[in-house]
């Protein structure tokens, strides 16, 4: 799934360990997820767009 | 595998090292009962005295499924069973063909029990495969720290 999240690390200035460990998981999650490798479950994708403030549709795109 | 050191993980190291540390006794048990005392041990007893150090390393395979079930990072969870699966498919399918070849004649039968060292065999391959897809992966996303 294509995601915002490279983007949206960026404006923060945050590194994927950042986001990691604001999430609890290992960066290379975050990396798999990012590079659309792994589609996180609804409950990790609520987390990610819960700590970029934004909803999941804002972080996560169709297609 | 993981490179964070996740609680699961500890767990798993602990509970591996209790199992291979019951299982080393229970080998030097059976394997001194039977050659020292042999003549003196048959029914249930030689049974139960041979099936022991299968326990230890039956309990592997519960420490495996435990750490899978409590690993935390959905990403790292599925790492692990595609590590665990690719272990078994490895261990399943050269046993089938040994079986075969044995079979037909062309080798000596293989004993039950290698299927177990090929899993752990496998695990490793499992873990190999998973690392290189991963650091491939991290190259291509550039970024990566």
């Amino acid at each position: 799934m294509k995601n915002r999240l490279k983007v949206l690390r960026a404006e923060r200035g945050w590194s994927q360990a950042d986001l990691a460990e604001r999430l609890a998981v290992s960066r290379q999650s975050v990396n798999a997820i990012e590079t659309g490798r792994y589609d996180p479950s609804l409950p990790l994708a609520f987390a990610i767009a819960d700590i970029f403030g934004l909803t999941i549709e804002e972080v996560f795109l169709r297609g | 595998m993981s490179r964070t050191a996740d609680p699961a993980r500890k767990r798993y190291t602990k509970r591996l090292a209790v199992l291979m540390t019951l299982y080393l006794v229970f080998l030097f048990l059976a394997v001194r009962t039977y050659n020292v005392d042999g003549g003196g041990v048959d029914g249930a007893l030689a049974w139960a005295i041979a099936i022991l150090p299968a326990l230890p390393v039956i309990g592997v395979f519960w420490a495996i499924l435990a750490m899978i079930v409590e690993t935390t990072d959905e990403y790292q969870r599925l790492k692990l069973v595609k590590q665990t699966l690719i272990a078994a498919g490895f261990a399943l399918s050269v046993m089938t063909v040994l079986g075969f070849l044995a079979n037909f004649g062309l080798i000596a039968p293989v004993d039950g029990f290698w299927s177990l060292i090929l899993f752990f065999f496998g695990v490793g391959i499992g873990s190999c495969v998973t690392a290189f897809a991963e650091r491939r992966a991290d190259r291509a996303a550039g970024d990566a720290v």
